[in-house]
Order: structure tokens, then sequence, then C-alpha cells
């Protein structure tokens, strides 16, 4: 509670410094898969460490999303059977899977970015182009 | 401390969408501006099965078998099942990039060209897939460097990502999201014109043994598929091979992993074999829209964990467990109080 507490104060009370956009990274194709190269404007703010150990989890959940397997293949012949009306009724893996993304980027968010004044976006809501993250300045967390 | 739970109206997605698409049931059906020849695929195919199934099926139920119409009326649904689908879903439109990440784009690229003032040149990015040199364009409308194998459609006035073409017939564009349907609608509307063809032919045969030929041909209902069997056929056809290979329309127009451009030239999404382009394109993952929002829920509908669409305004960033997100109303409620 006292976490979402922060992340509440974040968000109503302070300014945006500044953005910062992880864009896609397009050397394996059309797969989702961010840059992990660590942004110049977040070394005072976050370790290195840290973001990278962020950015590979999100890398492979979206893998796992898109993954050809026999589970996406089961799912698509049954979908073509029912003339893609099972739609309507079942989430599909990869909707399960964004939801599994959109709860960790909230735990990472509440753990570990909302404390050091960052705040990420979940990709989803700039349809899976960029990753945004949001530098809040300092002074209105010591007050 | 009372606790009011304001139902605050939010603008859905797609009432703020900047596109020229039209949205219809509350933003669950997505079409293109221009939907009049859709409604005319629409007219037809349902006229040519309505005419077979009124004229030519009780007789070839009698005279062969009561399958033929089972048959038929099954090939009919999936048809009419698969085009709406293809029509009014999301093509896999891209969203158009927010201020901030236009600006930080803008300022990305002058400092690569080095220019100000005057109009720089066509802003492109080169990446490497596969071993294959592809250049991303930046999309003036959208302010945001196109992925691969996305393309602008200026009908819909989007940028869809893995774009095929814009199909006046469905009355939307065929991309990453809606190709499978498309394909399977061209390939069941093949299967049942050729049905149809086939069995008014042998209605006619059957008839004009017994009244003659002239007779049962002006009994017959005119064979209205006749033409349009060919050319479905072959855009059947054409897509096959398209899906094999792991190509859209727009790259095989432009010729773009054509060996004739170059010796060395390859499709770098292909995955090998015909087998698995055709799997994943097919029976691949399908990717939620990010346009569409199919329930919009109030905070207090996410509270009660109603199944999530994962759209949501860009400016807001609600925490997707639907316990969070209540328990952050309240407490902003009691802030307001």
């Amino acid at each position: 509670m006292a976490e979402t507490h922060s992340l509440q104060d974040l968000r109503h009370q302070a300014a945006v410094a500044a953005k910062v956009f992880i864009q896609r990274d397009y050397t394996n194709g059309t797969l989702c898969q961010f840059q992990t190269k660590f942004p110049s404007e977040l070394e005072t703010k976050i370790d290195k460490q840290q973001f990278e150990e962020t950015m590979r989890t999100l890398n492979n959940l979206y893998a796992e999303a898109e993954k050809l397997g026999s589970q996406s293949y089961v799912e698509g012949c049954l979908a073509c059977l029912t003339a893609y009306t099972i739609f309507l009724c079942i989430e599909t893996h990869y909707e399960k899977v964004l939801k599994k993304i959109a709860k960790y980027i909230q735990e990472q968010n509440d753990k570990v970015y909302a404390p050091r004044g960052l705040l990420l976006t979940d990709p989803l809501e700039r349809g899976l182009r960029v990753i945004e993250i949001t530098i809040f300045e300092d002074r209105s967390l010591t007050q | 401390m009372k606790m009011v739970l304001k139902k605050t109206p939010k603008k859905r997605k797609w009432e703020t969408f900047p596109g020229r698409n039209k949205f219809y049931c509350d933003g669950r059906i997505m079409m293109a501006k221009q939907t009049g020849v859709f409604y005319l695929t629409l007219v037809l195919i349902l006229v040519t099965c309505g005419l077979f199934f009124t004229f030519d099926c009780w007789f070839l139920a009698e005279q062969l078998t009561p399958i033929i119409p089972v048959i038929g009326a099954v090939l009919f649904l999936f048809v009419i099942g698969t085009l709406l689908r293809t029509s009014f879903s999301d093509p896999g439109v891209l969203p158009r990039a927010t201020p901030d990440e236009a600006a930080d784009l803008e300022r990305q690229i002058d400092v690569a060209n080095g220019s100000t003032g005057y109009r720089p040149p066509p802003r492109t990015k080169e990446v490497v897939i596969n071993g294959q040199t592809v250049k991303l364009k930046y999309c003036f409308t959208c302010k945001i460097f196109r992925p691969p194998r996305a393309s602008h459609c200026s009908l819909c006035d989007n940028c869809v990502e893995r774009f095929d073409h814009h199909c006046p017939w469905v009355g939307n564009c065929v991309g990453k999201r809606n190709y499978r349907f498309f394909y399977m609608f061209i390939l069941s509307l093949s299967f049942l014109t050729v049905f149809i063809f086939a069995f008014v032919i042998t209605h006619i045969i059957l008839n004009s043994q017994r009244i003659g030929f002239l007779s049962a041909l002006k009994d017959s209902p005119v064979v209205v598929c006749f033409f349009s069997v060919w050319s479905i056929v072959g855009l059947s056809g054409f897509h096959t091979y398209l899906i094999s290979s792991n190509q859209t329309t727009n790259e095989d127009i432009k010729g773009s992993w054509s060996s004739k451009r170059s010796k060395d030239n390859y499709n770098p999404y292909s995955y090998g074999n015909i087998f698995t382009n055709c799997c994943a394109a097919l029976c691949g993952p399908l990717p939620p829209s990010e346009q569409v929002a199919a329930i919009w829920a109030s905070i207090c509908m996410h509270a009660c964990g109603h199944r999530l669409s994962g759209s949501f305004p860009p400016t807001l960033p609600i925490p997707h467990r639907p316990e969070g997100a209540f328990s952050l109303f309240l407490q902003f409620s009691c802030s307001v109080l």
C-alpha cells in the first residue's frame, strides 16, 4: 500500500522532467524485441544492470507471447475450424502473456522505478513501438 | 471520510482516432471510410447463394443427395463469418506518436543529419535483418519510423503493420491482424463458387436429360458466378504463393525480395520452408488491437475484474491489476475530498 501511495504521489504531484524512449530492436525481424542499450539520461537514476535485467525479462516475455509452438498452432487450427468465433469466448495465449507483462511492469514500477522517480509505460499503449520511461523531478519526493 | 466512487467519463480510444476509419458498435467494429463496395460484395454473395439454395438445392437434394445443401450451407456460413471478421477487425494499425515521442525522434534525426532550417532529406534508418539490409522510412503523418513491412495506407491514413493491401471488396486494409481471415475468406469463397458452379451445371445437365438443353438453361438462373470463379480462384492461388514464401502483396508488387534486383537479394522474413511459412501466417499468434477499445471499462469496472482488452489512454498509465486500480482510485477520491 505504501508503495502504491508513492506511485500515486508521482503521478499527481511530481512534474515530468524528461522522457526517454526505448526503441524496438529489429535485427531479428519483426518479432517484438526492445533495445537493451542503457540510455545516458538514466545513468544517474538507476543501476545499469537493473535496467538491463528489466529489458531482458520483457524481451523474453514478448518472445514467449509470439512463440510459434504447438500451443499457438492448436489455437490457430481450432480458431479456423470455428470460423474464428472462438476468439469471442477464450483468451488467446498472446493476451495471457500481455497480462503477465502488464503485471510485471506494474511490479517493477512499484519496487524499482517509482522509488527512483521513474515510471515505465506499458509499450502496448504505444502500439508496441517504444517503452516510454518518464523521469520525474526529484524535489517533489523530498516534500 | 465519505468515499465517492465517481464514474469519470473517459473518451474511448476510437473516439479520438486520428485516421479516416469508421467505428461502429462502441468501437468493436473498425472499417475503412468507403464501404460501398463491401456492401456490394455482401449482396453478391447473398444473392448468388440465395438463388442456389432456392432453385437448385431441392432438385439436387432429391436427385442426388441431401448432403449437398448441407455442405453448401456450411461453406456459406464460413464465407460470411470470415468476410465479416476481415472487414470488421483492426488490420494492425500503428498508433501515431505522442507529441513527446515525435519531439524526441525529431531531435535524434536533427542530430544525425546535422542540419536545421531547410527541410532535411527523406528520413530513413537502416537495419540489418537476418543478413539483409532493410530501410525503415519515416512517416510524416504518423511521426514514426515505420517498422519493417509496415506501410502507410493513404485511403485510411494509417500506418498498418505487415501491410498487404487495401481491399475495397472487404472495405478495410489487410494487414498483420486480419490477413489470415482474408485468406480464409477468399479460399472458402473459391470453394463455394466452384461448388455452386459445379452443381448448377449438374442441375442443368440432369434437367436437360428430361426437358432438353435449351429449356433447362432457360429454367435455370443465369450462372452468376461464372466469371467470379476464375478471378477468385486466381486470387486464392496468388495469396497461397505469397503465404508460402512469406511475402506481402506490397512486397511482391514492388519486387522487394526479387532476385532480379540483385544477386544476393532474398526474403529475410521467410522461415525457409513452405510449411513453416504457412503455419506462421495462418496459425501463428494473433496480437491484440491497440486501437479498438473492445470493452472500455471505467475504473469501477476494472475493479470488478472485467476482462481487459489492453487498450488504455496514453496519458494515464493505469495498473492492470483490478485490485491495484481500485485502491488507487479510492486514494485519489480521498485526496480529492
